[in-house]
């Protein structure tokens, strides 16, 4: 168990090796850095001391792998590779591209918190959300409550999300007035800020799961136990409940599973809509402003949690059902 | 004075979106001749909801084409005779579908207003007998051939709706006349029969479904067509544009960001996948490594860092595209290729476990031991086998595409702000929504447009799942074809 677990920190430690060394070789090779300096200025006459100048501010006026003019290690270290790419491993940062963007790291981890408050009630909630009205439909399965509960369920997820937040913000907040269409407060007054947006999300994404559930557990109600413990008198929401949701797990926590790097990243989307200062705004407001540093950095979050969250399930896994085995 | 030829322009989308329906004409032919596929097909068709929908998919990739033959118009300029005639083009690319709601185009208003309105929505100070007085102008095109709007408007949209209405009527009896005759030539049915059958959905493949789809969008079309070269039909946005013709404008990139992206993750997925299943060892390795490196980082992110480089690529290269409408054109299909290379992970991923059961059954292990080499084994003997969900993942991903552009559009990192798309009217009507009192057309209109295109599509996409997944079938007990005879 904890080789096996060590194995894959290990094949996760590869993997943002790679990821790293694939944006560095977007950002920095493929446009050059003077490149990313005429269009973060702007305009169109743009001065090669003004690029040079933005360039030093930044620290991109570096040599890219190996700096000859310096002795020793910091031949190596001295460069943009290991300042902005190597460094990201120790959750360093740096400074973002933008004038007022500030310090990065400081910026994730107070905007992390926010993006937490939102998206952890909303995962929560999703998966017993999605996997109540999945067994509610399999319960009715094969009538008419079955059918039209699916046809629901596609026409929920045929609705982009951009519609459920805007007439959701039509209705709720501007309509009857029971929400505020934006903000955000710290400490207990989030509540009212977040409560619009989580529910909205929570519906816009239900279709979608609710209609995935009930394929997995379509897949086992056909099975040999199942008419086993019906052949045995339980009743049908015995049966579904204590039996094929407990087989089902698997597929519906790899499903959820991946979600849960966004529980720390945020949702995109629906943080901006509602003004919510978490890590989705933060990547929005980095891409109209084509700070280069900031969407670095989030990649590499993201792949860092989603290189966590995949060790976590596979954890989950020998949790749920002994018979699996972490090789 | 010589006709001038205009000047054809293929745009890369273009060239891609004919060259995917030569493909679809060719997979057409090939059904045709093979049963195994026919009676697959024939499985999708007998899907009420898959029937429709491939009505209204059809009537979509009819406007995509008709929008993707793109042209400069050659200016009249005034020659005089000594010169050689020097041909200029206009600087606008239009398209078929441009020319032929050219009307649309050309009656610009001022600003907002109402659906079918005569009148402005926003108020002026207008001389009215001497005094100066708050109201709602008169539009340049909306309803400008009323004398006397305020009488005539309603009889004028009703005459309008009716006649549509009974033109739609007869084109859909006419079409639907001219299928039964198809299916009772087919079937060898007497005409009646035919009728009766059809009527009774006592046919092969659901032509009754189809045949309401097409009814109904007729009887849709057909006051549309009345109305739109007078009124605004969905109203104006801020500029004064006609949303319904931006509407039908968005239909194209949709559909070219649904099929283009989907099928740029081919290749790779395809070519990948099946090498990862069928050699094993390190080059397994490898592939497992690449796609488990593409898909760890958030799909959002990767395209943003993806687009934005493109951005800053485009920018020092303006020599790529004369005009502006080149440009856009070639953000979107770099958009598409960036969707494809950023992708494939997940049908790779499929591929490769499939790739993986069937090199160890015995046809496979025949070819080896006969001398077949491995490429020509991947090739011949597990790609026609993997083909079906190659076909299941490629419509499916088709309404998840539309869906995503909205948002990518959203973040800033979708099709150019110039474009028409879908997720550039949800993000104007965004703040619309917001306005006193509301302008709420545009937003409709998108929301109306994308959930029937996407609804299409997704009713499409399980019917071919149900269809050719041969597991999906399993439980998945079908309702035969109108079982019950009365009398």
């Amino acid at each position: 168990m904890l080789s096996a677990i060590v194995r894959r920190i290990g094949y996760g430690v590869l993997i943002l090796i790679g990821v790293n060394l694939a944006t560095f070789f977007l950002f920095f090779t493929v446009n050059t850095p003077d490149d990313m300096a005429r269009l973060n200025i702007g305009g169109k006459r743009v001065t090669q001391e003004q690029i040079d100048k933005w360039k030093v501010e930044r620290g991109y006026d570096k040599p890219l792998y190996v700096n000859a003019a310096r002795q020793g290690s910091e031949r190596y270290t001295d460069t943009i590779f290991w300042e902005r790419s190597v460094s990201l491993f120790t959750l360093n940062f740096g400074r973002a591209d933008a004038e007022s963007a500030g310090d990065i790291g400081h910026q994730v981890s107070s905007r992390m918190a926010v993006s937490l408050q939102l998206a952890l009630p909303l995962f929560i909630l999703q998966v017993f959300a999605s996997t109540a009205f999945a067994l509610l439909l399999v319960m009715f399965r094969q009538t008419r409550f079955d059918a039209w509960g699916v046809v629901l369920c596609v026409v929920m997820l045929s609705i982009s999300s951009l519609f459920y937040i805007i007439v959701g913000q039509f209705f709720f907040s501007r309509m009857l007035r029971l929400a505020p269409i934006s903000g955000y407060a710290p400490g207990l007054d989030a509540i009212k800020f977040l409560l619009l947006p989580i529910a909205l999300s929570l519906f816009a994404r239900l279709g979608g799961e609710a209609r995935l559930y009930r394929a997995m557990f379509l897949e086992e109600t056909g099975k040999d136990y199942v008419r086993t413990a019906r052949a045995k008198g339980l009743s049908e929401p015995r049966v579904l409940t204590a039996h094929v949701l407990r087989n089902t797990l698997i597929p519906i926590v790899t499903s959820a599973g991946g979600y849960l790097p966004y529980v720390f990243l945020g949702s995109l989307v629906f943080e901006s809509f509602f003004g919510l200062p978490g890590l989705g705004a933060y990547v929005i407001d980095a891409i109209s402003n084509q700070d280069f540093a900031v969407v670095r950095t989030m990649v590499f979050l993201g792949s860092l949690l989603y290189v966590l969250s995949y060790i976590v399930i596979d954890i989950a896994y020998t949790w749920i059902d002994p018979r699996v085995r972490l090789t | 004075m010589t006709t001038m030829l205009p000047k054809f322009v293929l745009l890369w989308t273009d060239a891609v979106m004919w060259a995917l329906m030569v493909a679809l004409l060719v997979y057409a032919r090939m059904v045709w001749r093979s049963p195994n596929l026919r009676a697959s097909w024939t499985l999708v068709f007998r899907d009420a909801a898959a029937f429709a929908s491939a009505i209204v998919l059809g009537l979509c990739l009819l406007l995509t084409l008709l929008d993707s033959v793109h042209f400069r118009r050659a200016l009249t300029t005034a020659s005089t005779e000594a010169t050689a005639p020097s041909v200029a083009y206009d600087t606008r690319t239009q398209s078929l579908l441009d020319v032929l709601l050219a009307d649309l185009i050309d009656s610009r208003e001022a600003t907002y207003s109402r659906p079918l309105a005569y009148q402005s929505f926003t108020l002026e100070s207008l001389t009215v007998e001497g005094e100066v007085r708050r109201l709602p102008p008169r539009l340049l095109h909306g309803g400008a051939h009323l004398s006397d709007p305020a009488n005539q408007w309603s009889g004028d949209i009703a005459r309008r709706v009716a006649g549509g209405l009974a033109i739609g009527a007869i084109v859909a009896l006419l079409l639907s006349a001219w299928t039964v005759r198809g299916v009772a030539r087919r079937q060898g049915w007497a005409w009646r029969e035919a009728v009766a059958r059809v009527w009774r959905d006592d046919c092969d493949i659901r032509w009754r479904a189809a045949l309401m789809t097409l009814t109904g969008l007729c009887l849709l079309a057909g006051p549309a067509l009345l109305l739109m070269n007078d009124y605004h039909l969905l109203g104006t946005d801020r500029t004064g544009n006609d949303v319904f013709y931006q509407a039908l404008k968005s239909i194209r990139t949709a559909f070219v960001i649904g099929t283009l992206a989907t099928i740029a993750t081919l290749p790779l997925a395809v070519g990948l996948g099946l090498m990862a299943g069928y050699f094993k060892g390190w080059i397994d390795e490898a592939i497992q490594y690449l796609y488990t490196v593409l898909s760890s980082v958030p799909n959002v992110l990767l395209i943003a860092a993806c687009v934005l480089m493109v951005q800053v690529y485009l920018d020092q290269h303006p020599e790529l595209f004369e005009t502006g409408a080149e440009r856009a054109d070639l953000k979107l299909f770099l958009l598409c290729a960036i969707l494809g290379l950023t992708g494939w992970a997940g049908l790779c991923r499929l591929l490769r476990a499939e790739a993986l059961k069937l090199r160890e059954l015995e046809y496979v292990q025949a070819a080896t031991a006969f001398g077949v080499g491995p490429w020509r084994i991947i090739a011949r003997h597990l790609m026609p086998n993997v083909m079906h969900l190659v076909l299941i993942t490629t419509v499916l991903d088709f309404s998840g595409l539309i869906l995503y552009e909205a948002v990518l559009s959203y973040v800033g990192v979708g099709v150019d702000p110039s474009m028409n798309s879908f997720g550039g009217m949800i993000n104007l009507a965004r703040s619309e929504m917001s306005r006193d009192p509301v302008v709420w057309w545009s937003f409709a209109a998108a929301f109306g447009f994308m959930v029937t295109l996407v609804l299409a599509a997704n009713f499409f996409a399980d019917g071919v799942r149900d269809a050719f997944d041969p597991r999906a079938r399993v439980f998945r007990a079908r309702r035969t074809p109108a079982p019950v005879r009365a009398g």
